[in-house]
């Protein structure tokens, strides 16, 4: 079984999120970069499938130069290859396009990416490769099996879950669940040495015109100070409930 | 080239979030000077969305749509965006439409953007208000695209009462092959779900185990709410996944979101942010929680909760 799974290069989740060039770009000053979290639950779930059906994983990212550390991590991690498309990701639908060429020419069985990244939360390359390429497509993915050419996907739903089949070549768009939280890998020095001697190719992107673009950011005002009510007198907080928040 | 806008039900009763969007669709169309038809699909009674703005209801009933599938949903809504010559398409920001809109997205060549806040700022170049780094960012996004799929963050636009004439015609549409098969579907019923709740009660590790978590499930019965948690009490076990909310668990976008025991680290707060009045019970004064919150109490929920459920109690006995 081939597998594809594919990276986003993200700001840590604990980073301050702050804007330049009159604040029409993401500073990435100071900022550290780290695997999209929905991508590193699917990536774990990748390495299961190469230890226990012998799978070759591959990692892909749409990107420049600066985000192959992360690639680095996910081979070190234990994926097999990466590739590069060596062109910075616009907008959802143009990182979806140079997907797709990849998929396409890869001829991978299953291709597993993250819901949505914690930055630009699109929530849409996933389901445009799919599109695309016309494959089987399971969204909010919790759980995973494949069985010779069929995949067992449970995906999450507003209060609950189903089960549903479909055969390969497949995407999924992963979250927590896929795995566990506590088995998440942090690369260990042997897998760190080896990562350096692993295959990591650089396509050059296809032609695309991007559909979408960001025109300016703006951060939130800052918040009023809180309303400190006392233990003493619940009552109050139902009625600033009730009256002024008009919530209850 | 009138404005589509997708309005789910679930079996065959509206969810609210239908007349969020309608109301949305209406505050576009107007800009646009165009009118709004509604897709419906196996719904029982669509009129309804003559009071938020639809003057046009293509209703689609077919055995095919009983149980959702993302390709085929997107299809046929492709197919009434086509008949009207949508310019403009709107959907929810329910699981199931955040599914089906990327695949409607390419079907449509449209550029689409999810977690939409506002009208749109300016119609030509169409500029959105969005939500961007979970909560932490707005951005101001441009579609270049002849036709525009829009996400409407839930309980961001509103419902906007606005009666209209409305006409409904049945629409039958092509069903494609699906591809995937739903072997069983696993729902509790009974539940508010936190998707759809209108206030969530949310504890994290200051309960101190999972054994005290029905002071939590009594406060969200009392006031109608969904339960929820933080991320460490998830991977402990203590409450399943479903319940975390958080950055890498389900956003929360209630009217109030009551947090006991949740110190408040960033990733859960960029999750929960898009809540409108947030509450919190902590013992620790220094919780960054409450520099979030719009409430709060500094005192021990194993006393405030359980006095909060009986003063709420007395509270909705005199409503």
């Amino acid at each position: 079984m081939k597998i594809l799974v594919c990276i986003s290069h993200v700001p840590d989740t604990t980073s301050k999120i702050n804007f330049t060039d009159d604040s029409s770009k993401f500073d990435t000053n100071g900022v550290q970069f780290v695997i999209n979290p929905n991508d590193e639950f699917g990536l774990t779930r990748a390495m299961w499938f190469k230890e226990k059906q012998a799978a070759q994983v591959t990692v892909v990212n749409v990107g420049g130069p600066e985000t192959e550390p992360t690639l680095r991590k996910a081979l070190a991690i234990g994926a097999d290859a990466a590739i590069r498309v060596n062109v910075p990701a616009t907008d959802g639908f143009s990182v979806a396009k140079q997907l797709a060429k990849v998929v396409e020419d890869g001829g991978y069985d299953l291709i597993i990416a993250g819901r949505e990244s914690i930055d630009y939360n699109g929530g849409m390359v996933p389901g445009m490769v799919a599109a695309l390429t016309n494959s089987n497509f399971v969204n909010n993915c919790i759980g995973l099996e494949v069985d010779g050419t069929t995949a067992k996907v449970s995906r999450e739903i507003d209060g609950g879950k189903e089960l549903v089949s479909a055969s390969l070549p497949l995407i999924i768009g992963g979250q927590k669940g896929l795995v566990e939280e506590s088995d998440l890998r942090i690369p260990n020095m042997r897998g760190i040495m080896m990562a350096r001697k692993k295959p990591l190719t650089v396509l050059e992107p296809i032609d695309v015109n991007p559909e979408t673009a960001s025109v300016k950011f703006e951060k939130p005002a800052p918040k009023g100070a809180v309303k400190l009510v006392s233990s003493d007198n619940l009552d109050e907080l139902i009625s600033l409930l009730h009256n002024e928040a008009k919530v209850i | 080239m009138s404005v589509l806008v997708y309005t789910e039900s679930d079996q065959g009763v509206f969810k609210k979030t239908a007349f969020e969007v309608a109301s949305y669709a209406k505050a576009v169309a107007d800009q646009l000077g165009t009118t709004v038809t509604a897709i419906t699909l196996n719904s029982e009674d669509a009129t309804q969305l003559e009071n938020y703005g639809v003057n046009k209801i293509l209703k689609v009933t077919d055995s095919a749509l009983e149980s959702f599938n993302a390709k085929i949903y997107a299809s046929v809504i492709h197919q009434a965006a086509e008949k009207e010559g949508a310019k403009v398409v709107v959907v929810s920001s329910s699981v199931n439409s955040k599914y089906l809109a990327p695949l409607l997205a390419i079907n449509l060549k449209a550029g689409y953007a999810t977690n939409v806040l506002e009208a749109p700022s300016s119609t030509s170049p169409f500029v959105v208000k969005r939500t961007a780094f979970t909560n932490k960012a707005f951005e101001m996004f441009q579609i270049n695209t002849d036709i525009k799929l829009l996400g409407i963050s839930k309980n961001s636009f509103g419902i906007i009462e606005n009666k209209t004439t409305c006409t409904s015609e049945e629409f039958s549409a092509t069903i494609p092959d699906s591809g995937i098969q739903v072997d069983s579907v696993d729902k509790a019923s009974d539940k508010v779900t936190i998707a759809d709740a209108e206030i969530v009660v949310s504890a994290g590790r200051g309960l101190k185990g999972p054994e005290n978590w029905g002071m939590i499930e009594e406060l969200a019965d009392v006031l109608g709410a969904a339960t929820a948690c933080s991320k460490p009490v998830s991977d402990l076990g203590w409450r399943p996944h479903s319940e975390h909310v958080g950055q890498t668990g389900k956003p929360v976008a209630s009217n109030l979101y009551i947090a006991v025991g949740i110190s408040g680290a960033i990733q859960h707060l960029a999750g929960i942010n898009g809540s409108k009045v947030k509450v919190v019970i902590n013992t620790d004064d220094e919780a960054p929680f409450f520099k979030a919150a719009d409430y709060g109490i500094v005192g021990d929920a194993f006393t405030v909760v359980p006095e909060l459920i009986e003063k709420l109690k007395v509270f909705k006995a005199q409503q």
